[in-house]
């Protein structure tokens, strides 16, 4: 029997012991003296929501197939365990073999949010790793990132001995093998970081130093170590086809966000909505083949015994085989007690059928995401979905017993006016009175419409990465407007909304597009007891606040600036493949309120066709001139 | 078709709570591949039953579900498809039985090592020996001997009481109890448990019958160095059940030694129906 770190006094006085015991179903075991690498990943939030991350599992799994690395986990330790850990100065331990995290070689942390920065800094300081990557010695782990928050990772540079930029599958092999080569032969960590920074996708920050100019935006890039690439081009993963699918995922004891089978269809979106990320940097689109989604299917309900399965991607709908997928998910496991679920589809005949057929209609909602409220500002983010289009598939879901919406708006972007607010309101109305169209027998009640509203935060490597924010100020006011404004509606009775705080997305705003000096800021509120920002119980404003005056750092200078064309962005050291004469291509066009095809409709020469695959290369009819 | 699945609850497990371990279940037959019934409708989910739910942090050599099955195969297959589902930290027998209403547990409470300071102050305190007994206990194979006697006297003498009211607090309300009634005996080696045991046990053998299939597993109970340990019988079920925490507390309060819940390993040791005729026990895996 595995001994384990905790005693069980604390085990039993902190809740849900079983975020820190391991021994879950398809668990990976090795012998530590097998091995010559040990790698711990972490995901710097609770276990349950790190447990329910995929990209963890695909890492989990394809580290393990080498038979020379041990990978384990550990995740943020909770609040509780948190404050007795620090009391009884017990040093944070991975799951499986629940030793050390210190004693490991790498300690690499997946970054999916911003607001998870804090905890990272309590992972680094409970493992007692020196927070800062220049204070570590031959007897820390080599700390490294990736994730998409690593697209700029300047805000948590000085935290990070590496940054991978792409996807994991490509480029994870040489990592290892220059590091198992590097310490047969006894070489120092400044060897190492100076070798593996020569492999394509590796940023070592600490090679380069920062010029400012006197209004606080950057000079330039300098290396301190010559032979540093200039830029850092993203690595992808262009076989996805066939490439490691972790079909024995782990199967937590304790029930998980994500509690269930994920199948991931796809990678990358070809839509080009202007204000999202992860369209941008996942370029381009590539497709898993459908025989081995359904061969996968089945081994991982085999493997795991999950009662669920989801299919992942950005956009469902625009998977190319998706109708013989979920036919085939339903027809074969439908009847064997197996859920199916199918979040972003489009909502037409196709998915109510489907939904009809794996959900209960009285107790479902129908979800659309138009983003802005008015055409014109739907053109500017280029988000392709019309108001006729909208009220159609309400109308046809409605005929066929639904009778709750789900609509999710974006507030504060770019060139939106109080009518496109307001907009928001005439839109939910619409929906309502499309139902109140049927006659009274054949409606289900009363409709119920839920708008909500989260505030936007332009991000790196996209059209509005030039973009300056709303103020919380504003945002809040153009609230108050749609509260008004839904209110004042027909059928305001039957339209609820609700909305996100603004400060969170404050600081998401700083971080997203933030430079090197925001590490200090991020340290000191750390310091002061800043941890779990996302949880809103946790999330200390204040503290942030006083932080970032300690440090002299004005939070608007992020945030409330438009960016000129040609600044010297902190991201500008990454190549993500798109370029940025598309990015800004698209910013002009956003202005002018021109929208731009989808990547199967035309090539729009974004800069993706560089990896030679994927969706750049199906025969289309049109072809962009580049004239605009 | 119903079957019953006993089952081991140890080692890290004990940490997994009840609703936990149901969901563990769950997925671990669909591992298995058994042909589970589900009831109807659009979130369908397994039909099973737990006989006494285990609180968090005990451990058991007597757990049992009953689940619905559409068809089964042999016993020896069904039991080695499910051990293979599971990760090392379990093993399993099966049986195919009917629901049935449990009526007694017989429970190991052991002290864990390191918690004999614990103990001071208390049963071997003041007086009778050197005030400064405490110290010396560590280490000492000789003086846990003479500590394990001291608490198996402090204990009979507890149990020997007329009455032992304990206040039992329900979500509702609060109560004076007598629980004496509730222990059926208790008993301080195995020996002697086994002896206690068997004057209450049915005659089961005749139950033994087709479709019954058990693997005999080793006690996966804790031992520890110090060999402070009590056995009890309880009366356990939906009518009346005492947990033996709430035996030990009363007894710590009784002896004077402060009550520490995670100075005791709890780990139970079978589940009983009772017999309607005889009166005697019969252990879940041998009713039909
Ligand atoms: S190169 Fe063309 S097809 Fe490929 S991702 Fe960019 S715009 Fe789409």
């Amino acid at each position: 029997m595995r001994k384990l770190a905790l005693s069980d006094e604390i085990l039993l006085s902190v809740e849900k012991p079983a975020r820190y015991i391991g021994g879950e179903v398809n668990m990976v075991v090795k012998n530590p003296k097998d091995v010559d690498i040990r790698f711990c990943i972490c995901f710097p939030d609770v276990y349950e929501i790190g447990m329910s991350h995929l990209g963890i599992q695909i890492i989990y799994d394809i580290l393990n197939r080498r038979d020379d690395t041990w990978c384990e986990r550990v995740y943020s330790p909770w609040v509780d365990l948190d404050k007795l850990m620090r009391e009884r100065d017990i040093p944070l331990f991975a799951l499986e073999s629940q030793e050390p995290v210190r004693n490991f070689d790498f300690l690499g942390f997946t970054l999916q949010y911003e607001m998870c920065y804090t905890n990272i800094l309590q992972v680094l300081e409970l493992s007692k790793i020196p927070v800062f990557a220049k204070d570590r010695t031959a007897d820390d782990p080599i700390v490294i990132g990736g994730g998409p928050c690593t697209y700029n990772p300047e805000p948590i540079a000085d935290f990070f001995d590496i940054f991978y930029i792409g996807e994991f599958e490509s480029g994870y092999e040489e990592i290892l093998d220059i590091y198992k080569e590097c310490k047969k032969n006894g070489m120092t960590r400044r060897e190492y970081l100076e070798r593996v920074s020569q492999l394509e996708g590796i940023y070592v920050p600490s090679f380069y130093d920062v010029e400012y100019n006197d209004d606080g935006t950057i000079k330039s890039y300098r290396k301190n170590y010559d032979k540093a690439p200039d830029k850092v081009r993203k690595q992808i993963e262009m076989k996805l086809d066939e490439a490691y699918y972790p079909v024995k995922p782990l199967v937590p004891f304790v029930k998980v966000t994500q509690d269930r089978v994920v199948l991931e269809i796809q990678r990358g979106c070809i839509r080009g909505c202007r204000f999202c990320q992860a369209g941008m940097i996942y370029r381009p689109t590539r497709e898993r083949d459908v025989e081995y989604l359904k061969k996968c299917a089945y081994e991982m309900l085999k493997s795991t015994g999950h009662e669920e399965i989801s299919l992942s991607s950005l956009s469902s709908s625009d998977y190319s085989q998706l109708k013989e997928l979920v036919y085939f998910l339903i027809d074969e496991f439908g009847s064997k007690g197996i859920n199916i679920s199918l979040p972003s589809l489009r909502i037409d005949a196709f998915s109510l059928d489907v939904m009809g057929k794996v959900q209960d209609i009285r107790k479902s909602s129908i979800t659309f995401a138009p983003e802005a409220g008015t055409q014109r500002l739907r053109d500017v983010i280029n988000k392709g979905l019309t108001e006729d289009s909208i009220l159609n598939g309400a109308r046809e879901a409605f005929q066929n017993g639904w009778n709750r919406v789900k609509l999710y708006f974006m507030m504060g972007l770019p060139e939106e006016t109080d009518e496109d607010v307001e907009g928001i309101a005439v839109l939910a109305d619409k929906i309502a009175g499309v139902y109140y169209e049927m006659p009274k027998e054949r409606r289900q009640g009363k409709v119920n419409v839920v708008a909500s509203t989260s505030f936007f935060v332009p991000k790196p490597f996209t059209p509005f990465q030039w973009c300056a924010m709303d103020t919380p100020e504003e945002y809040i006011r153009k609230q108050r407007l749609l509260k008004g404004s839904i209110n004042r509606q027909p059928h305001g009775n039957c339209i609820k909304y609700s909305w996100h705080d603004a400060e969170l997305s404050v600081l998401e705003g700083v971080f997203a597009r933030g430079d090197r000096r925001l590490c200090n800021v991020i340290y000191d509120a750390y310091k002061a007891g800043c941890m779990y920002d996302s949880w809103s119980e946790y999330f200390d404003y204040g503290k942030w606040l006083d932080a970032f005056e300690k440090n002299g750092i004005s939070i608007s200078f992020y945030t409330c600036r438009e960016r000129q064309e040609d600044e010297v962005f902190p991201w500008d050291i990454i190549d993500a493949g798109v370029s940025k004469p598309f990015l800004l291509r698209e910013y002009r066009r956003a202005i002018s309120g021109k929208t731009t095809p989808n990547c199967r409709e035309m090539c729009f020469n974004c800069g993706a066709k560089q990896f030679g695959g994927g969706v750049c290369f199906i025969e289309r009819e049109a072809v962009y001139e580049g004239k605009d | 078709m119903k079957a019953r699945i006993k089952f081991q609850k140890y080692g890290a497990m004990k940490f997994i709570g009840h609703l936990d371990v149901m969901r563990y279940f769950q997925k671990a037959f669909r591992r298995a591949g058994y042909d589970i019934e589900y009831t109807q409708g659009f979130n369908p989910h397994q039909v099973m039953s737990f006989a006494s739910p285990l609180g968090l942090g005990l451990t058991s050599d007597a757990e049992y579900v009953d689940i619905g099955l559409k068809s089964c195969e042999d016993p020896e297959i069904m039991v080695g498809s499910i051990n293979e589902a599971l990760p090392d930290d379990r093993e399993h027998g099966k049986k195919e039985s009917a629901m049935s209403l449990v009526s007694a547990a017989d429970y190991l409470v052991s002290l864990k090592d390191g918690y004999e300071m614990e103990l001071q102050g208390g049963i071997y305190g003041n007086g009778s020996m050197e005030g400064n007994f405490g110290e010396r206990l560590y280490g000492s194979l000789e003086d846990y001997g003479i500590l394990h006697d001291k608490f198996r006297r402090a204990f009979e003498r507890f149990y020997s009481q007329p009455n032992i009211i304990i206040n039992k607090k329900t979500k509702k309300n609060e109560m004076m109890v007598d629980i004496k009634p509730m222990i059926c005996f208790t008993a301080f080696d195995e020996t002697e448990y086994r002896k206690k045991l068997s004057g209450n046990l049915a005659d089961f053998r005749r139950t033994e019958s087709s479709g019954s299939y058990s693997v005999n597993a080793e006690s996966k109970a804790d031992v520890y160095e110090n060999k402070i340990r009590v056995y009890m019988q309880l009366a356990a079920g939906s009518a009346v059940n005492l947990k033996p925490e709430q035996v030990m507390e009363s007894f710590c309060a009784a002896s004077g030694i402060s009550y520490n819940p995670f100075a005791w390993q709890v780990h139970r040791l079978e589940i009983y129906t009772r017999d309607e005729e005889t009166k005697k026990l019969i252990p879940l895996d041998r009713f039909l």
